[in-house]
């Protein structure tokens, strides 16, 4: 299950993607988010919980500010690069 | 503009149905959902994965009170006890103060198995227009989650903002859509969907001169637009279909339909005896998922 966790407002659209299938769990982005705005969740899927990455509720609304100093226009950021499932993607347009 | 003494514009419909010729015995498997919403609290009831009976009220400021409400006019003239439910899932934004429920479930999980049931495995994409937010999601055939996005960092473009416009153009909420679409030309959308703007915009363009069906025009494209934008970036796969609240908003459907380019699936008439409604998909689907969780948990 892919998640779209941000928006798309007036200024652009932002949005810090995981997918749940890739993710492991490992919870090595959590660490790495210098804004700590990672953590780990738990998600029904399959009618089972399994623990996964998630932007946690606190950030969903302000990802823009939350994560805009990790420039992730240009994808190196450290929750992206740190995954070794490739389970993080950014897009970040803003207008 | 004076509104007439208690006259509720916004005042949508609360109901409760039990699906003509269905049955249930203590052998069945009986088993609800609730779904707390931001503005509407939905329950279900299905016998053996079948929809059996569901009531829809308005959520108050207390979400257990709202969740037994919505329950208590499920089981209305059904013969059925809360004791007699096997499981329970709660779900939408109030899901953690669903005291009867046996397990919590994301609204997302829900409104996508919801969707499958009411519309069959064809469905591929379901937006979820809520109260106070709105989801695109993509699902498989079995009504398994794939991607989805959920917008709920305003009320733009949900059935609140409707609800606004209701009240400030005095037009009552069930007609809102169809009103929406008497325009010779359809005008440019305002250029801001936020609802407390919106309302500003909209007295000004009434000012102008503009007739209330095109003021509602220009609000419900904007909205619509919006909400194409949503879909689009989870990505459009047919077939299409449109829940809550405001799939019964045909001037937000048709035009969804006319700014994507694809005709949604044909939505249950929800005032027929017999008909399902798409403002219960979410309850549907939790009460489609408890059976689910139910049997899992009966083989163990």
């Amino acid at each position: 299950m892919i998640t779209h966790y941000g928006y798309c407002d007036g200024s652009g659209e932002y949005y810090i993607i995981i997918d749940s299938d890739k993710c492991s769990g490992c919870g090595k982005c959590v660490q790495k988010c210098p804004q700590s705005a990672l953590k780990l969740e738990t998600e029904f899927i399959d009618l089972e919980d399994k623990t996964v990455a998630a932007v946690s509720e606190e950030h969903r609304k302000k990802i823009k500010y939350t994560c805009g100093s990790c420039n992730p226009e240009s994808n190196n950021v450290p929750c992206v690069l740190t995954c070794e499932a490739k389970a993080i993607s950014c897009v970040w347009n803003p207008r | 503009m004076s509104k007439p003494k208690g006259k509720e514009f916004w005042r949508w419909q609360e109901y409760h149905r039990i699906m003509p010729g269905k049955k249930w015995s203590s052998k069945d498997i009986i088993t609800a959902g609730v779904d707390v919403g931001s503005v509407g609290s939905k329950a279900a009831i299905m016998v053996n994965g079948e929809a059996y009976s569901w009531g829809i009220t308005r959520t108050g400021s207390n979400s257990p009170e709202s969740a037994n409400k919505a329950l208590d006019y499920a089981l209305e003239d059904t013969g059925l006890k809360v004791s007699d439910l096997k499981y329970i899932v709660g779900t939408g934004y109030g899901r953690v103060n669903v005291p009867m429920a046996n397990k919590a479930i994301t609204e997302i999980a829900c409104h996508a198995k919801g969707a499958n049931y009411i519309w069959g495995p064809t469905v591929r994409t379901v937006l979820d227009v809520g109260g106070q937010d709105i989801k695109a999601i993509r699902i498989d055939e079995t009504g398994r989650v794939v991607s989805f996005l959920m917008n709920d960092k305003c009320a733009a473009g949900t059935g609140r903002g409707m609800e606004v416009f209701a009240d400030l153009l005095q037009i009552p909420i069930e007609q809102i859509g169809e009103i929406s679409l008497k325009v010779e030309k359809e005008p440019e959308p305002v250029s801001c969907t936020c609802v407390a703007f919106a309302k500003t915009e909209a007295m000004g363009l009434l000012r102008k001169g503009w007739s209330r069906e095109k003021v509602l025009a220009a609000y419900t494209r904007a909205m619509a637009v919006r909400m194409a934008n949503l879909i689009n970036r989870v990505g459009l796969e047919k077939e299409l279909v449109v829940t809550g609240g405001q799939s019964k908003n045909i001037g937000i459907v048709s035009r969804i339909e006319a700014i994507l380019g694809v005709k949604t699936l044909p939505m249950p008439n929800w005032r027929d005896e017999g008909s399902l409604d798409p403002m219960v998909a979410g309850a549907l689907g939790a009460a489609s998922l408890a059976k689910a969780l139910y049997e899992k948990a009966q083989k163990r």
